[in-house]
This record gives structure tokens, C-alpha cells and sequence, in this order.
């Protein structure tokens, strides 16, 4: 009873939110309107970008305090800033495209900006819809075989022949009326409630030892059977798509949720083994792995070969040097990519090391702030589900920067909320959204003010 | 479970710290490395994204940049082509700089440091940075009449303003046209400057500076250097001037290049020696006087030393330890003696400018972006190479090989002209190299001049006052605005 009441006056902290909201948006403004200054990409307007950016961002802001007062209020402004800087850079990389074909004499190219503000739009949407219509997250429970199953249809829509579309070697597309989107970004959020579904019931069968293998506790064949399946679906994906960074993604997220259910590291070290024997045989079979693989070893043997992209990437980095050259001074437009896999080193070279550290820190912030929502909802599913999310963006991070700074192999994925791509921007905030509505059931009050007003009067007496 | 999810959140924030300290490594530590390598493109974007400074001659600029709608912003360009390579150098986006381009290059590209305030301003103004200027001391009258009469022969020529130093001429040809190395296009420079590289002829060696040859009959002057300053020797002092000298301990028997005795009784006096060129004197004159005094002699006119233009000029050499009938060969400029067309300009300049020899040097003013002058090139002593009545003595010698001996076609008229010719025999069996030294006018001397044809610049006769010596007259005279 004494308990609740030290919850007595629970702060919402929305106004905080609504602060740091502002902030955010006025650092996009400050971005623009000094890549405005020192390039010519005044003449391709935007004003009205970054208004309406701002207003759907007020909007938003708005939703949460009427659908999840109680939510974590550093998550959306942290987002929001992400995604108003990676508005401003491929703002910054529409001008160096329109420059470099005034210069060829050709038309100008549409800028990029104005449909990525558009899916910025769609994806605030889809945070709302998330927001609004999930009332409860527990719901998504019932939901877990039917995700699993729309997770891999979604994953494998690429290989159909009409919409599927190949880009620049990997098969991750879809093209419905023009537009292309990548079903393999909303597979990883469908994909994390099958697995926070399925593992959630099966967690304490999965930690009993069936047998030893190597020292290493094996439970049951029919409990082992999904981590194999799994690892199977990426491997598939892998070689039929040619996504190594989604693959990737998806054999790690599944080895930590496995390893959060169940409390066993066996699972890690298990998942470690397969991923060595996995890529060690990728290796062997692709002759795209292996390029990857040997580039990231030896970038600067074949630096206008294969290895032009990481070779570019860090001449830009190292352009940029500890404070970068400034909105607009670099060169980021030489790095192939710059508005997508690559914008790490876009922003980089112009914002330098301090940048990026910055940046880093953003999404340090929202790892730590998802893993708060997991660790203080007070559902088991709740708990694997938030973490299986944060998971999924810390994890995305290291494995597309570390690829473009060469700490990892290059393998080619969107920069969550930076990157230019509609589908990744969709998928993320659909994450934020479940996050914060997660974050909102963990820190809401279990009793109304009304009865908190009523115990304390009797409490007084 | 609570446990774990803490441990996964430590094991993110593990890797993202992870990624920080690689990125702190590549931006701090390797970019040093990276930003230097040869792939790296926006070290040149950079230097191609400020306005380079110009190189001037007065307020004529030979070297420009203009800007362009490339990703390049400026494009380097010489306006006079060919004429002023040998100064200018070229500055290229696959080949780096030469030249002034080069050697001035912190205060063109702006990155010198006494442009720390003008850099601040340009930031608080928000005006695009700009490089400094370079004013040389190249005559262009000089320069073009040299680059004019050399008319592609291979061949190089020097103009030194004697009391000062300053260059006024430094010719090489054949020339090339730097404007082909300084396009934006990579293949064709490539392949312009594969050409280039290719061509028997060299046109890319700045001839005046690299190459040293056998100066010939010039290299007398120093021989009479050595002797006038011996104190033993002057203009009138008797000779052997026989039709062969046999050189000790040989069958080797020297004869002057017509093949006649040198003065009647096969005696002639120093003066005339100089004037008919006679090898016989000049050989006897080395060997009395001894290679230590000539090579002494020729150091104090720059032999032996490193002159920096600002480019660097190839040293000149007297032999070292010659033996009798190798100092008799070295006494006219044969066997080991090497000059370059600078080093035999510097004789004629030291003898004219009353035997102080001056530092020859190119630049004249450093100029900031907005052409105030940063820094005047104050003209310094080499060193002293003879005493004063000796220069006089010398000079006076030399006036009467252009009126009276073998550098008739040096004259120019109405103005005394000093000169020496020379005509040196190089490998047995190729053409030899035509030289010419000399200075105008005689007193209160203006232009010091070196010409050399190598190997006759594929002339049938080779002969310094055929062929070297028109050239001087052509170049002394614009310098002289005659």
C-alpha cells in the first residue's frame, strides 16, 4: 500500500518533452539555414520543409500527451532530432546534385528532401496509429503467429517476380505503382513480436538442459527447432536476397531475445558459433561476402575498385577531422551513398568527430531509455518485447556505422531515422511508437489521483 | 529477465562506445595519414575551391586562375603559353606543381602564415578566401625576345641584372604549355603529359638551371680570372701562342680550333688570346697558374655551390685533383667542366658588376590577396669574385672580343658590348655546344647574359658567335629596350 504511494505525485514530464521537442526542430533549422548559407540550396526552397516538419512534430507531440501522458519524454525530441538532422544533411546533398549537374549542364535532379519529409510524414502517421490503436501492448501478444508469418511473407516479397525489384545488386525492394519500399524494415518489427510471442510461453522449457553437447546444456530438439529456423530464414535471406545487414540483424536479435527469455548464455555462445560457421561458409560460397569481407580488411588495395565506397568514406571522415568542416564545406557528396548507408560519413566530415559522438549519444539515449520502458513494464512479454525493439535500433546502428567506419564489414543497411529511405523511417518510428506506449504502461500510475487523494485522507486520520 | 535486458542494454552501449572510439581513431589520429594520400580527392577540391594567387610580372599576369561551374571552382591558365613555363612551372591536378607554382605555392594557395589576419578577416566578412600574388623579376621583353630566338633549337638562356641578381630572362627550349597539364580534364592531362614526358627533346627540363654542360672557350674568362688575380698576369702580359701544345706526358698535342698559330713568333698577349679564343695560351696559362687557382676562381663565382632560385639550380663542377693535361683541357673548358647557362651568366654578371658576384633570384615581392606587398626581396652578395681594377681590366677584354675578336655578331649598336664566345666539344663524334657570356653596356652595366645551344641546336656549323651570339645581342638589346 505504502508503496504506491511514494508514486504519489507522478510527474508526466510532457512539458519537458515538448522542450527538448522545440530544441530538436530548432537544431534543424540551425543545420538549414547554414547549409542554405554556404551552398546554393536556397534556390531549392524549404522553408516550408521545416515549418511543416515542425507542425507534425507539434502534432505528434500533442497525441502522446492525450494517448500516453505518462511516457518517456526524451525518446520522441531524441528522434526527432535524428531525423531533422538527416533532413538537413540530404537537404545538403540535394544542393552538391543540383550543383554538380548545373555544372554537367543538365536538369536539375528533384531534391530528395521532399520525399523523405513526405515518409516523414507517413511515418509520424503510422507512430500515431501505433499510439492510438494499441492501447495495450499486451495485445500484440495474440498476435504472434500471425506476425511471425506476415514477417516472413514480408521478408520474401522481394523474390516475387513483377514487384520485386533488384537495386545495386540486392534484392530488398518492392516497386508497387512507382513506389519502392522495403518490406524487409517492417519484417524486423513483425519479427520481433513472434519472437517476444513464442518465446515468452517457451522460456522455461528453453532453459532446461536436455543434454550436453561440448559442454554446452542443449535443450529439446522441438525447443531448439525455432533457433534453427531462424537462423535457416536468415541465411535464406542472405543468399537470395544478397542482404547480408538484414540477416545480420535478424540472427542477432533473435540470439538476444533467446538470451534475455531465458536467462541462459549458452544461447549466446551458441548463436556466436553459428554466426562464425554461417559467415565462415558465406565466405566460402558468395563471392559477394568475400569481396565484402576482404575490403574491410584491405580497403586501400583496390581503393577504386571495391573497396571506393570505404576508401571515400573515410577520406570524408578525415576531411571532417574532430569538428568537421561545417554545413555545407565538406565534400560528402564524393562518398557513393551519401544520402543512405553512407550519411554517417556525410555527417561526419561536416560536423566532425564531435558530431557524430553527438549523434552516437542520441541513440545511446534511446537504447537506455528503451531498456528502462523493458525493464520497468510489468509484463514478461512487455519486458522481451522492449528490449527485442531496442535491440533491434541499437543493433542496426552498430552494424551499418561500424560498416562505413570500417570497425565491422560493410553490409549495407539504412542509418535508423538519419538514412534517406522511406521504409526504414516507417519502420522506426512504428518502433518508437510501441516503445513509448510501453514506456507509458511502465510509468503510469496502478491507481488513479482520485484514490491517491482518497488514501491519504484516510492516511492523515 | 530484468537482469539480462540490463546486460544487452550494457552490451549496446558497449558497441556504440565501440564505434565512438573508431570514429575518434579515423578522426583524430589516421586523418593526418588520409588526408595526405594521393586517392584523395578533396585535398585537391579543397586547393582548387580558393582563387589562386597570380604570378605577376609587373602588373602583367603569366599565371591566373579563373573560375569555372566545375566542381573544380578556379582553373589554372598562362595567357603566354609556352614563353613563361620554364618560370612558372605548372600546376596540375594529377601532377602536382613546378616551378614557382610550386616553390611559391603556401603564399598562392593562401596558406601562408602572414595571411593570419587577412584569413580572419575573409571569415568575418564571409568573403571566399583567396591566395596571395608573386611579382617576378623576369623582364618579359627579355624573356620573349630569348624564348623568340631560340626559336625551338635546344638551347637555354639566362638574362641577370648584374648589380642586383634579379633574373630578367631564364629561357629553356623547347618549352611547353603548361595550360595542357592545368585543364580539369584527368585523361587529357594524362595523356598531355605522357607526351611530354616522352619526347626525346624534354620540353618539361628547365635547361637553364638542370642542365650543365662544358662551357667551352667562356670558361676562359675564369682562367683570365685566376690569372689577372694572381697579380702575376695582365692584359698585355706575353703568351705562348704556338699552332699545337703538346700536354705533358702525352703524344696528345692541343691545337687551336683554326688550326694556325696564335700571334706572330707564336706569342700574343693575354688580351688578344681572349679575343681570337687561342687554346694554345689558355692551356699553357692553366698549367702555370694551376687548377687549384682556376677551381678557387671558379668557386668564387658559384662553382661548386647550391643556388636556389627559388628552384633549385644543378651545381656546377671543376674538376677536383686534375692532373697537367687535364688542367690544360679544364683551362678552356673541356674535359670535366660542367656550367649551366645560371653559372656562366653569373661569370659574365660578377665581371660586369665589378667582380662582386649577387645571389640571382626570381621573386621580387610576395603580395597579399589584395596585392599589398608583404615582403620585397632585398638583393645580397654571393661573394666577391675579383678585385675591382681586375673586373675593369677583364671587362675591357671582353669588349674587344665583340668589336675586334670572335663575338663579332654580339655587337649591338651604339652601345659597348662585352662578350665570350665558346664552342665546346662534347662526346667525340656529336655536335658541339655553342655558348655565349657576355654583358651590355660596358660601364654602368644593365644585363648579364648566358646562351647555350646544345650540341649547336642542330645547326651543320656550330659556332658560339654564329650561333649563340645573336641570341645574346636579341635578348640584350629588348632588355636594354633598344
Amino acid at each position: 500500500m505504502s508503496t504506491n504511494l511514494i508514486r504519489y505525485r507522478v510527474s508526466t514530464r510532457r512539458s519537458a518533452e515538448l522542450a527538448l521537442l522545440i530544441g530538436a526542430w530548432l537544431i534543424g533549422v540551425f543545420a538549414w539555414i547554414l547549409v542554405d548559407a554556404s551552398t546554393d540550396a536556397a534556390s531549392l526552397g524549404g522553408w516550408t520543409s521545416l515549418v511543416s516538419a515542425g507542425v507534425l512534430l507539434l502534432i505528434t507531440h500533442g497525441v502522446v500527451r492525450w494517448q500516453a501522458p505518462y511516457a518517456d519524454p526524451l525518446l520522441l525530441p531524441c528522434v526527432a532530432a535524428l531525423n531533422m538532422l538527416g533532413l538537413a544533411m540530404i537537404h545538403r546533398l540535394d544542393a552538391a546534385a543540383a550543383q554538380r549537374a548545373a555544372s554537367n549542364g543538365s536538369p536539375p535532379p528533384t531534391p530528395d528532401v521532399y520525399l523523405q519529409l513526405t515518409w516523414m510524414l507517413v511515418g509520424l502517421i503510422a507512430f500515431i496509429v501505433v499510439l492510438t490503436f494499441v492501447g495495450d501492448h499486451r495485445r500484440l501478444q495474440r498476435l504472434t503467429f500471425t506476425a511471425g508469418l506476415a514477417g516472413i511473407v514480408l521478408l520474401f516479397l522481394p523474390l516475387l517476380p513483377v514487384i520485386g525489384k533488384e537495386v545495386n545488386g540486392a534484392q530488398l525492394w518492392i516497386s508497387i505503382f512507382g513506389l519502392t519500399f522495403q518490406p524487409g524494415e517492417l519484417a524486423k518489427v513483425a519479427l520481433t513480436i513472434f519472437f517476444a510471442g513464442f518465446l515468452v510461453g517457451r522460456r522455461h522449457s528453453l532453459a532446461l538442459v536436455h543434454r550436453k553437447i561440448f559442454g554446452i546444456g542443449i535443450p529439446r530438439g522441438k525447443d531448439v527447432g525455432p533457433l534453427f529456423l531462424v537462423w535457416l530464414v536468415a541465411l535464406l535471406v542472405l543468399i537470395l536476397e544478397r542482404d547480408l545487414g538484414t540477416s545480420l540483424l535478424l540472427f542477432g536479435l533473435f540470439t538476444v531475445m533467446l538470451y534475455v527469455a531465458t536467462g541462459r548464455r549458452s544461447w549466446v555462445v551458441l548463436g556466436s558459433l553459428l554466426l562464425a560457421v554461417g559467415g565462415a561458409f558465406a565466405y566460402r560460397l558468395f563471392g559477394h561476402v568475400q569481396i565484402r569481407f576482404d575490403v574491410w580488411l584491405r580497403p586501400f588495395d583496390d581503393a577504386n575498385g571495391n573497396g571506393y565506397q570505404i576508401v571515400q568514406s573515410l577520406y570524408g571522415l578525415a576531411n571532417g577531422g574532430i569538428f568537421g568542416t561545417g554545413w555545407g564545406q565538406g565534400y560528402p557528396q564524393l562518398v557513393p551513398f551519401a544520402k543512405t548507408d553512407f550519411i554517417t560519413s556525410a555527417l561526419g566530415e561536416e560536423l566532425g568527430l564531435m558530431g557524430l559522438i553527438a549523434i552516437l549519444l542520441l541513440f545511446a539515449i534511446i537504447v537506455e531509455r528503451g531498456a528502462r520502458a523493458a525493464v520497468a513494464t510489468r509484463d514478461p512479454f512487455g519486458n522481451l518485447f522492449a528490449i527485442g525493439l531496442t535491440t533491434v535500433i541499437g543493433l542496426q546502428t552498430f552494424i551499418v556505422i561500424g560498416g562505413v567506419t570500417r570497425l565491422v564489414p560493410l553490409t549495407g543497411l539504412t542509418t535508423p531515422f538519419l538514412s534517406y529511405g522511406g521504409s526504414s523511417l516507417v519502420a522506426n518510428y512504428i518502433i518508437i511508437g510501441i516503445l513509448i506506449r510501453i514506456s507509458n504502461a511502465a510509468r503510469a500510475p496502478e491507481i488513479t489521483d482520485a484514490e491517491l487523494v482518497l488514501r491519504q485522507n484516510v492516511d492523515t486520520k | 529477465m530484468i537482469r539480462q535486458i540490463n546486460r544487452v542494454t550494457a552490451a549496446i552501449i558497449f558497441l556504440l562506445l565501440a564505434l565512438i572510439i573508431n570514429i575518434s581513431y579515423i578522426q583524430v589520429f589516421s586523418a593526418p595519414d588520409l588526408r595526405g594520400q594521393s586517392g584523395n580527392q578533396r585535398v585537391i577540391l579543397t586547393e582548387y575551391s580558393h582563387e589562386r594567387g597570380s604570378i605577376l610580372l609587373g602588373s602583367q599576369s603569366i599565371a591566373e586562375s579563373t573560375p569555372t561551374l566545375n566542381a573544380l571552382k578556379y582553373l589554372r591558365t598562362y595567357p603566354d603559353e609556352s614563353i613563361f613555363a620554364p618560370v612558372t612551372g605548372f600546376y596540375s591536378v594529377l601532377y602536382g606543381a613546378t616551378g614557382i607554382e610550386y616553390e611559391a605555392n603556401n603564399v598562392l594557395a593562401g596558406n601562408d602564415s602572414r595571411f593570419f589576419v587577412d584569413r580572419l578577416q575573409q571569415l568575418f566578412a564571409n568573403r571566399e578566401p583567396k591566395g596571395g600574388a608573386v611579382r617576378l623579376t623576369i623582364d618579359p621583353a627579355a624573356q620573349t625576345a630569348a624564348m623568340k630566338a631560340l626559336n625551338g633549337r635546344t638551347g637555354a638562356v639566362v638574362a641577370i641584372d648584374p648589380t642586383t641578381g634579379a633574373i630578367l630572362a631564364l629561357a629553356s627550349s623547347p618549352s611547353f604549355d603548361p595550360n595542357l597539364l592545368s585543364s580539369h580534364d584527368a585523361a587529357q592531362i594524362q595523356s598531355n603529359y605522357e607526351e611530354l614526358d616522352a619526347d626525346p627533346e624534354q620540353p618539361m627540363l628547365n635547361r637553364p638551371l638542370a642542365m650543365t654542360l662544358p662551357p667551352g672557350s667562356t670558361f676562359k674568362l675564369v682562367t683570365a680570372a685566376a690569372a689577372l688575380e694572381s697579380g702575376l698576369y695582365n692584359a698585355t702580359s706575353q703568351l705562348p701562342g704556338p699552332k699545337e701544345i703538346n700536354l705533358p706526358g702525352t703524344d696528345v698535342q692541343l691545337g687551336n680550333w683554326n688550326d694556325k698559330s696564335c700571334g706572330a713568333d707564336d706569342v700574343i698577349t693575354l688580351q688578344q688570346a681572349l679575343e681570337i679564343s687561342c687554346n694554345t695560351a689558355f692551356a699553357w696559362l692553366g698549367m702555370e697558374i694551376g687548377d687549384t687557382a682556376i677551381g678557387d676562381q671558379a668557386k668564387k663565382f658559384g662553382f661548386e655551390s647550391q643556388f636556389e632560385v627559388p628552384m633549385s639550380a644543378a651545381i656546377s663542377r671543376f674538376p677536383v685533383d686534375p692532373n697537367q693535361p687535364q688542367t690544360a683541357m679544364s683551362a678552356i673548358g673541356q674535359f670535366d667542366v660542367r656550367a649551366s647557362a645560371l653559372q656562366m651568366a653569373l661569370v659574365a654578371a660578377g665581371i660586369a658588376n665589378d667582380g662582386v658576384v649577387m645571389k640571382p633570384y626570381l621573386v621580387s615581392q610576395l603580395l597579399g590577396p589584395d596585392l599589398t606587398v608583404l615582403q620585397n626581396t632585398t638583393p645580397a652578395p654571393f661573394g666577391r669574385a675579383m678585385k675591382s681594377e681586375n673586373a675593369k681590366i677583364l671587362r675591357d677584354m671582353m669588349v674587344g672580343v665583340v668589336q675586334n675578336g670572335t663575338a663579332s655578331k654580339a655587337r649591338i649598336s651604339g652601345i659597348a658590348v662585352g662578350g665570350k664566345t665558346g664552342t665546346a666539344e662534347n662526346v667525340p663524334g656529336d655536335p658541339a655546344h655553342a655558348w655565349f657570356v657576355g654583358f651590355a653596356p660596358a660601364e654602368g652595366t644593365k644585363v648579364a647574359v648566358a646562351v647555350v645551344l646544345q650540341n649547336g641546336g642542330g645547326a651543320a656549323e656550330v659556332s658560339g658567335n654564329a650561333l649563340a651570339a645573336p641570341i645574346a645581342a636579341a635578348v640584350m638589346r629588348a632588355a636594354l629596350k633598344q
